[in-house]
């Protein structure tokens, strides 16, 4: 049966985690805020240079609009370079394993899934790219990416100052803020605790081992060390290798298991904290902490209760389960810390994995879908509480409603236009979720004749036939409008049609839920500032919280119950 | 408060008219405006085709036939009761606008017809309809006044009940801030001449009339929000239901039309859907009842967020005047005599402080009492002291501190330090010193006090509770403002006012973001009504105030603020609550219906069927009728409104997440669990 240790040590990362994003928001909170921090010596010439040569005025305040163009027009060019160096990888230097070029529709897939913070991988690491461009690509979109979020989760802050304004400070100068007060200090750190547990950091091509029996093989490495922090750090979860951290290069041992999972969790976390501090509303960041936490412990406890049960249909076998449910997951951590894994990095956006979420049992894969179907409790760096601030809205006017009052959210009222952008947003994840999944099932139930360019007849794209087939195809398209880019791996994706249609789904689930907050947030920015009364509901409570949860759990519910009743729940009553 | 004219609910004659109404209302173009319905209405054509399909082809795949007729029927009443519950509420407020409109027939008038140089030649008779805007007409004792008009020559007494229901007569003359008169009410004395201030058809009633009447109502920005919001959910429903298809085909499982209609009506909130435009009628009309004509559905909705509320002391927070308490007679002077005196210079003194004294000195004292033959000296603005000069010669004078003062010094006299004392302890105490001389020289003060309305502080505590600040108005100074205040319970006060003051708060107020509302009847409070978010002028008022304001008060009572601002809380409650209720009552019919359309092919999902409901059919059958049968027995909420209680914004949360969230969760499944038993039955 589980073991306490286990247990402990997942108390033990979590309650890490808090404390160290208590201090970490507060900096943030300080950053954002425009007060002086450290790092200001080292940084400060540098971000002046750079701000120079680009000629961009970093003090020039922006508007709502002005910053999501901003964000739109960096994010363009990154795809543009990266879909560029996708294709010709093959030809460009450090490529020491001499790994081909991609083809169009997976470079289409690769650049778009790296730029919009998903890292869907199609293609396998160890095969699938050139050295160059996983420092210059991957790990430079990893840093961005995440920046991204960041800034303009900032913008979204300044916007819920108690002022009345449609200057929202400088996008870019919170997106180079993000970057080198944040993300870089703290990936240094973490890479440098790596590279002492031994993951490798070399431009030398596959070495050869002789293994104990005496066959040789070809063992892939590479510059690991200075992609899995920021892999984490920045809930990118796109990983060196194929296996992800289930390899050994990226997750050497149960103390990088550990710092893996605190630096997943850490920013995101800590964005809530420095929502409270840059707010001056302490209060309001631990409602909305206990309720992206609650959600969170609803997902993971039970998933955590099943790993370590083990699956009953081997049990009835008479095979000792005692180890929990072992199939794809390493011994090294064990099941407990796999579950708890396995909704850490779909709650989050991360989408990293140390263990094959395809062979969890079938509720907790229901459970992993619903944390990204939700994609707020944490979520990614900036996006998660962005995708929060939706369902903040929606409970603040239907609550609004409830007391008899105008709704409104921080002494702004919300009407008409801001209820319009935020159902608008939250109709977009039920459009993309089960729009393209049930394009691609009609295909698969009718197995339709895709051509050979569209990977042959639509029903070998399944690994597996019947409800887990159909949890495979969901799955897909959640993890890609979640940005979370983890996978059911039974899925034959690499191929046009999944490549496209999946990037299609990520392009949209990246930048709509985040230009509609982020407009709400302007919009709000730019109304009279309405002080407290008695009659105003508080958002800080205990009340509004529950509120919130029942909100998000009700619509979450809805949404994909039928869906979820064809899947997991067929799967799981079926066994 | 008001008179309410008491209704039930349902009356025979208004059911009759709904009900034909319903019918009338599925024409698409009128329940276009309506989205969640118009979807259901769809729902319900195609099950109709599939009916008359199923009843020709006896083609089994969609169902048998009596299923499918079922199912029809059930939606359709679904569409039925919505269009029920908005033609009830209309009719409940056509039959009150109705009731108004009858004052309002066709009356003769006396229309004055002038000559050019304005001089009155003689009045001839015409009807009420045919009086414009600028036309003068004449009322005398008995006249029906034909339509709202100001009086500009003369006095009344006029009997309002007929649009008020308080019978007792009220005074109306020209000038000040009583000279408005409304058609329908009727004249019971004198005679008066009154311009003509509005167009035909264009009165308060009138545009009351059209307000109740759908085909004008505008929607409320808060209605606009949640249209928005179901349209959403109505919106979600379309995708999870249209992509529902191809997942039971992959999963080889057919789902029959009939089956798939039935999901999508019974998810989309056709509960808070079908009641919405009735809760916001009924809103209208429970400010009607209140005996307020309110000019739009956004002025009550707005009464719902005030933050701060404007109040005039006079009439509002004290009855009417001030009044005389106590006697202080100064040292040497006998209390007796000081009291024969007070009264012998008030007898003959019409204003009400002049009665409250001779009241106070008691009937056996001024029955002994005469001032034949002396001189009364009235009040001026020069002297300000009034008083008596009696027959045998002794001059009595009573007026404010420093001008009896001035008049004993410019005597002579001193002024008894006792007295100032006393003079100094009653403004402090928030009364008014009134201090008496014989002859120059100070006898004693009068003790006047403002009388604070009964109930009035509990009314404030409740505003409080509410989140509504109140400011209390007064031409006081500010000693007193500041007693009365504390004594009636109000946060703040404004004293010494003049009308640019109330102006001024207001757009201060206003500039830190909060709403105000105000109540007033004078021309001079016309730009502060205008101002203010909510301006609600006294029915009597001047035309002026009543066109500046948003609302008009029938009964012209000024703390009727606190009925309009529960409506309007009351208006948004109802909504938040239905749309709660009817959202949380998904989750049960989830269960009821989505193991329904599976278990054929996937017996394991009966895992799911939690309520453990007898057959796929009576399963869907129940959460259908459920979904219809909701919307009928929440009308009577719809048209009461959710009660409300100042308990605070987070407790009223609390409270209404518990029943309305709680209970919509549990609730539909324990009436589906009935209904499903009630059909296994049947079937």
């Amino acid at each position: 049966m589980f073991t306490y240790t286990e247990i402990l040590g997942i108390l033990l990362m979590f309650f890490g985690t808090v404390a160290l994003a208590i201090p970490l928001g507060k900096y943030i909170a300080k950053v954002y805020g425009g007060e002086k921090t450290l790092l200001d010596a080292v940084f400060n010439p540098l971000e002046k240079l750079f701000f120079k040569l680009s000629g961009i005025d970093a003090s020039k305040e922006m508007n709502w609009k002005q910053s999501m163009v901003a964000l739109l027009v960096i994010n363009a060019v990154w795809f543009i370079y990266a879909f560029v160096i996708l294709i010709y990888q093959g030809s460009l230097p450090l490529n020491p394993d001499h790994n081909p070029s991609m083809t169009a529709d997976l470079a289409f897939n690769t650049a778009i899934s790296f730029v919009v913070n998903c890292n869907l991988q199609d293609y396998s690491g160890e095969t699938g790219a050139s050295y160059f461009t996983q420092i210059f690509v991957f790990t430079f979109l990893q840093f961005v990416s995440a920046a991204t979020g960041m800034a303009a989760l900032a913008v979204l802050f300044n916007a819920l100052k108690e002022r009345t304004t449609d200057k929202l400070g400088n996008f870019y100068n919170y997106f180079m803020k993000s970057l080198t007060r944040v993300l870089l200090p703290l990936s240094i750190v973490v890479a440098v605790i790596f590279l002492f547990n031994g993951m490798p950091m070399t431009f030398k091509a596959k070495d050869t081992v002789v293994a104990m029996q005496g066959d040789t093989s070809q063992v892939s490495r590479g510059p690991v060390a200075a992609m899995i922090p920021i892999k984490h750090l920045g809930t990118n979860g796109g990983g060196f290798f194929g296996a992800n951290s289930a390899h050994p290069f990226e997750n050497p041992n149960y103390l990088t298991n550990v710092v893996e999972m605190i630096a997943q969790l850490l920013i995101s976390m800590a964005m809530i904290f420095a929502l409270g501090y840059y707010l001056k509303r302490k209060k309001l960041a631990w409602v909305i902490f206990g309720v992206m936490t609650v959600g969170f412990l609803m997902l993971a406890i039970p998933n955590i209760m099943m790993e370590v049960k083990g699956n009953p249909a081997i049990a009835k076998m008479g095979i000792n389960m005692s180890a929990g449910a072992t199939e794809g997951k390493e011994i090294r951590f064990g099941a407990a810390a796999s579950g708890y894994w396995s909704i850490l990095t779909t709650v989050i956006s991360t989408g990293s994995v140390n263990a094959m979420h395809d062979s969890t049992m079938p509720l907790s894969g229901m459970n992993e879908m619903l944390a990204m179907m939700v994609n707020a409790f944490y979520g990614g760096v900036g996006a998660g509480m962005l995708n929060f601030f939706i369902f903040i809205i929606i409970a603040v006017f239907i609550s609004g409603l409830m007391v008899g009052r105008t709704p409104e959210f921080l002494g702004k009222k919300i009407e008409a236009r801001e209820m319009k952008i935020a159902v608008l947003v939250s109709l977009l994840s039920p459009l993309l979720i089960l729009g393209f999944t049930a394009l691609a099932s009609y295909f698969a139930a009718h197995d339709t004749n895709m051509g050979w360019w569209f990977g042959g007849k639509a029903s070998t794209w399944l690994n597996n036939p019947g409800y887990h087939g159909f949890s495979e195809m969901l799955y897909q398209f959640t993890s890609s409008n979640a940005n979370n880019g983890s996978g059911f791996e039974g899925l034959n994706d690499n191929n046009p049609f999944w490549n496209i249609t999946a990037g299609v789904v990520m392009i949209l689930g990246r930048f709509i839920p985040i230009i509609g907050p982020v407009a709400i947030a302007g919009l709000l920015a730019g109304k009279k500032y309405i002080p407290e009364s008695a009659g105003t509901l508080k958002t800080d409570t205990l009340t509004f919280g529950l509120m919130t949860l029942a909100v998000i759990l009700i619509i979450t519910a809805l949404l994909y119950f039928p869906a979820l009743a064809l899947g997991p729940l067929a799967e799981y009553f079926s066994m | 408060m008001g008179t309410e004219r008491k209704a039930a609910l349902f009356e025979k004659e208004l059911v009759g008219e709904a009900i034909i109404q319903s019918f009338v209302k599925l024409n698409p173009k009128i329940l276009f405006r309506n989205p969640v319905m118009f979807t259901v209405e769809i729902g319900t054509a195609i099950m109709l085709a599939v009916t008359i399909y199923s009843a020709i082809n006896h083609d089994k795949s969609q169902g048998s036939f009596g299923y499918n007729l079922a199912v029809f029927l059930v939606l359709l009443f679904t569409v039925l009761f919505a269009n029920f519950a908005e033609a009830i509420a209309e009719a409940r407020g056509k039959a009150q606008a109705d009731s108004l409109r009858k004052t309002r027939q066709d009356t003769k008038a006396k229309l004055v017809v002038e000559d050019r140089r304005g001089f009155e030649v003689k009045t001839t008779s015409t009807v009420s309809s045919q009086l414009k805007k600028g036309d003068i007409f004449l009322c005398v004792a008995g006249d029906i006044i034909p339509t709202d008009g100001e009086i500009i020559e003369g006095l009344a007494t006029i009997d309002e009940s007929a649009i008020t229901g308080e019978s007792a007569p009220v005074i109306r003359e020209s000038g000040g801030d009583k000279s408005s008169v409304t058609g329908g009410t009727k004249v019971l004395s004198d005679r008066v001449k009154v311009l003509v201030t509005t167009q035909p058809g264009e009165s308060f009633l009138d545009k009351m009339i059209a307000l109740v009447e759908s085909a004008t109502r505008q929607k409320t920005p808060n209605e606009i929000a949640l249209t928005i919001l179901l349209a959403g959910f109505t919106l979600v429903f379309v995708i999870v239901c249209v992509t529902l298809q191809p997942f039971a085909v992959y999963a080889k499982t057919p789902i029959t039309i009939a089956a798939f209609i039935s999901l999508f009506v019974c998810l989309i909130p056709t509960t808070i859907g079908g009641l919405l435009s009735a809760i916001g009628i009924a809103g209208m009309n429970r400010a009607l009842r209140a005996n307020v004509i309110t000019k739009s559905g956004k002025a009550v909705e707005t009464a719902g967020d005030l933050d701060t509320l404007l109040l005039d002391k006079t009439g509002t927070i004290t009855i009417g005047n001030r009044k005389a308490t106590n006697f202080y007679e100064a040292p040497g002077v006998d209390k007796n005599t000081f009291i024969e005196l007070c009264t012998l210079s008030s007898l003959a003194d019409e204003t009400p402080e002049g009665k409250s004294i001779v009241e106070l000195a008691g009937y056996e004292k001024v029955k002994s009492l005469s001032i034949e033959g002396s001189v009364l000296i009235k009040f001026t603005a020069e002297t300000r002291t009034s008083g008596v000069d009696l027959k045998d010669g002794r001059r009595i004078r009573k007026g404010a501190l420093d001008a009896i003062a001035r008049i004993s010094e410019n005597a002579g006299n001193p002024f008894p330090q006792e007295t100032a004392a006393k003079v100094k302890e009653i403004s402090s105490n928030g009364g008014t010193p009134l201090v008496v001389s014989l002859n120059e020289k100070v006898l004693g003060v009068i003790e006047l006090q403002d009388i604070i309305k009964t109930g009035i502080k509990e009314r404030f505590e409740r505003l409080r509770k509410m989140g509504v600040k109140t400011v209390m108005v007064t031409g006081d100074n500010p000693l007193t403002a500041k007693y009365i205040a504390e004594a009636a319970g109000v946060d703040d006060f404004i004293a010494e006012a003049k009308p640019e003051d109330k102006m001024n708060y207001i757009r201060k107020e206003q500039a830190s973001g909060k709403l105000v509302a105000m109540m007033g009847d004078g021309t001079n409070d016309a730009p502060a009504l205008a101002q203010a978010d909510v301006g609600v002028a006294m029915n009597s008022g001047t035309q002026a105030a009543k066109e500046a304001g948003n609302m008009v008060d029938l009964d012209n009572d000024p703390t009727k603020l606190i009925e309009i601002v529960e409506i309007g809380k009351q208006l948004l409650m109802t909504r938040g609550t239905l749309t709660t209720f009817s959202i949380a009552n998904d989750v049960a019919k989830y269960f009821a219906i989505v193991p329904a359309l599976f278990i054929t092919s996937i017996p394991a999902l009966q895992g799911l069927n939690i309520m453990k409901l007898h057959s796929p059919e009576s399963a869907i059958m129940s959460a259908i009728i459920f979904n219809a049968l909701i919307i009928p027995t929440l009308i009577p909420l719809a048209l009461r409104g959710v009660a409300y209680k100042p308990i605070g914004a987070s407790a009223l949360l609390r409270r209404n997440l518990f029943i309305y969230g709680l209970g919509g969760v549990v609730v539909p499944f324990i009436g589906i669990k009935l209904l499903d038993l009630f059909i296994s039955l049947l079937v």
